[in-house]
């Protein structure tokens, strides 16, 4: 968002961030600034912790049993992790797409009129507005024209392709800063990545993007900066040229030619 | 491995694997038996039942009199009758009470241990409510006449508490723990994707139970409560010590037309009281049977009335938590 970039230069900043599952410590020490209106990569061999770091930002990790964390995570300007933020609102104003789209069991409708509901006083919204923002929402990804008709359809019913652009449009009426993408193009064939990549770049610069990936052509392709983890840790972070052609970091530059991950 | 030598050794060799391959086979149509026999047991019975209340239904038999009468003279001097309507709005009734007791009750514990507890207080939960479930029924009904009994006399004045709300109350306790394991089963089968879906979108717990939880899972809990229903509906012992034990339909014209203080009949309670005391005779040699083996006849007839009912009941619940598999 042109607003905050000027407010801000950066969405998340986080300061000596440590995560633990239990005894297994899945974070270490991590320190970074991810700039606001741009789409940063991260990137690492399996279990590296990116995924980990990711849910950090909306503070999903805590649906898991024996999850600790130590350290600040600022978004925004302020710090999700202190006791009185209110995780409804952050989670309003960082939308998550996963892996696999999960689209509730509700029409195509509901789905994206969902988040509205959830953040709206009972009662409060008029219909004509919901209609307006599903539109919106629906045409901001691509969706609206191939679903225009059918908007009753159930979001399962769809495929995958669409199901993973319904999962973000259903993110936007909630106007978030911030969008966290959890390898969003793993479920998908090449077309559909295509697809679900060329969204993403046109959503490029009015909302802040994260998105995780194991696969460095698209890191490549649709990041403007990367962020290189290795167990836990962050080894560089950088613009996503410089990570690929000339890294600092032996361990950056071993894993992106390949030799291990 | 054989220290003797020989032909002893060849033949002690053969008996071991002749001995392997019986155990084998034994074992196996064992197991088989076993697997078939509940089969077996639900024909026998089925085949039982119908085998004594036939001659009822060839010669006494008039369906309209049946289901529509609610005049039960089996051992009239003069006038027999076989009427079953108050029965079968007995049934119904203590039933409806049951349902609207155990429903919301079982239901919110079900949300309750499946959503909203920790860890330990559903393992806690769990097992109290599978106690609840090794209550003999007997002892439900001890509690209905002896507690509930004075409890409703004294809070409504009612002359008697022995009627339709003790066991619809009581009955509906009985059917909380079959309503509240399906219902969890149902809730918790409901996918964690959906759930973490929501609560990505910022959805409180409650909206996550209402909007996603709850839809999800609504076949499920519909099957639930109809396993409850059948419960209640079988339910004998109980029923037969709660409600009075006389025919009444409690309904009339006047407000407030459904009397939930009266006494009436189930027709499982008709057979657990009546069968001790109603004869079984033989055929007479002309092929027709004297009037008294009608008695006994007619209670399996209504036996065949209940099997048929719950039978309905179990398998539409059934068919519902086998949609529910198969979406899946």
């Amino acid at each position: 968002m042109a607003a905050n970039q000027q407010h801000a230069e950066y969405a998340i900043e986080t300061s000596n961030l440590n995560l633990w599952y239990g005894d297994f410590q899945a974070l270490l020490n991590v320190c970074t600034k991810i700039k606001a209106g741009i789409i940063t990569g991260l990137i690492g061999p399996s279990g590296c912790g990116k995924t980990t770091l990711l849910r950090c930002f909306n503070r999903m990790n805590e649906r898991f049993e024996n999850v600790r964390v130590e350290g600040s995570v600022e978004i925004l300007g302020s710090n999700i992790y202190d006791p009185e933020v209110s995780v409804v609102e952050l989670r309003k104003r960082v939308g998550m797409v996963f892996q696999r789209p999960n689209p509730l069991p509700l029409s195509i409708y509901d789905n994206v009129a969902f988040g509205l509901k959830v953040h709206s006083p009972w009662r409060s919204l008029y219909k004509d507005d919901i209609d307006a923002a599903v539109e919106k929402a629906l045409e901001e990804v691509f969706l609206l024209d191939s679903v225009k008709d059918q908007l009753h359809r159930k979001g399962t019913d769809l495929q995958l392709e669409q199901q993973q652009k319904l999962c973000i449009a259903r993110l936007l009426p909630l106007k978030p800063e911030l969008l966290l993408m959890d390898e969003p193009c793993s479920a998908l064939d090449a077309a559909g990545t295509e697809a679900v990549e060329d969204l993403l770049l046109s959503l490029r610069g009015r909302y802040t993007i994260v998105i995780v990936t194991h696969n460095m052509a698209q890191a490549r392709r649709i990041s403007d900066e990367c962020i290189y983890m290795l167990n836990g840790k962050l080894i560089e972070h950088g613009e996503t040229s410089d990570i690929f052609l000339n890294p600092k970091d032996k361990r950056t530059e071993e894993y992106i030619e390949g030799r291990y991950g | 491995m054989c220290a003797l030598r020989g032909p002893v050794c060849s033949f002690l060799t053969r008996l071991r694997r002749i001995l392997r391959i019986v155990s084998e086979r034994t074992i196996v149509s064992l197991i088989f038996l076993c697997g078939v026999s509940a089969v077996i047991f639900v024909f026998g019975i089925f085949f039982f039942v119908f085998r004594e209340g036939a001659p009822f239904l060839r010669h006494g038999f008039d369906a309209k009199e049946f289901f529509l009468s609610p005049d039960w003279y089996p051992t009239s001097a003069t006038n027999k009758r076989y009427g079953i309507l108050a029965q079968l709005i007995g049934t119904g009734t203590v039933t409806l009470v049951a349902m609207l007791v155990a429903v919301p009750f079982s239901l919110g514990a079900g949300i309750f241990i499946a959503e909203f507890c920790g860890k330990k207080t559903r393992e806690i939960m769990k097992i109290l409510i599978e106690l609840l479930a090794a209550i003999p029924s007997v002892v439900w009904g001890f509690i209905g006449l002896m507690v509930m009994n004075p409890l409703i006399i004294w809070l409504t004045g009612a002359p008697i508490g022995l009627n339709v709300l003790n066991a619809g109350v009581i009955v509906g306790l009985m059917s909380v723990p079959i309503i509240v394991t399906i219902a969890e089963d149902a809730i918790r089968a409901v996918p964690d994707t959906y759930i973490e879906a929501a609560e990505a979108l910022g959805a409180t717990r409650w909206q996550l139970v209402r909007k996603v939880i709850l839809p999800a899972a609504k076949s499920g809990l519909l099957a639930a409560v109809l396993l409850g229903v059948g419960r209640a509906v079988g339910e004998t012992m109980a029923v037969l010590m709660c409600t009075g034990h006389s025919i009444n339909i409690p309904f009339d014209g006047k407000a407030p037309f459904f009397h939930v203080l009266d006494s009436v009949r189930t027709l499982t309670a008709t057979i657990a009281a009546e069968m001790g005391e109603a004869p079984r005779l033989e055929v007479n040699a002309d092929g027709t049977f004297p009037a008294e083996a009608l008695h006994y006849q007619s209670l399996f007839v209504i036996g065949i009335v209940l099997f048929a009912v719950t039978f309905v009941i179990n398998v539409t619940a059934d068919l519902i938590v086998k949609g529910i598999r198969k979406r899946k």
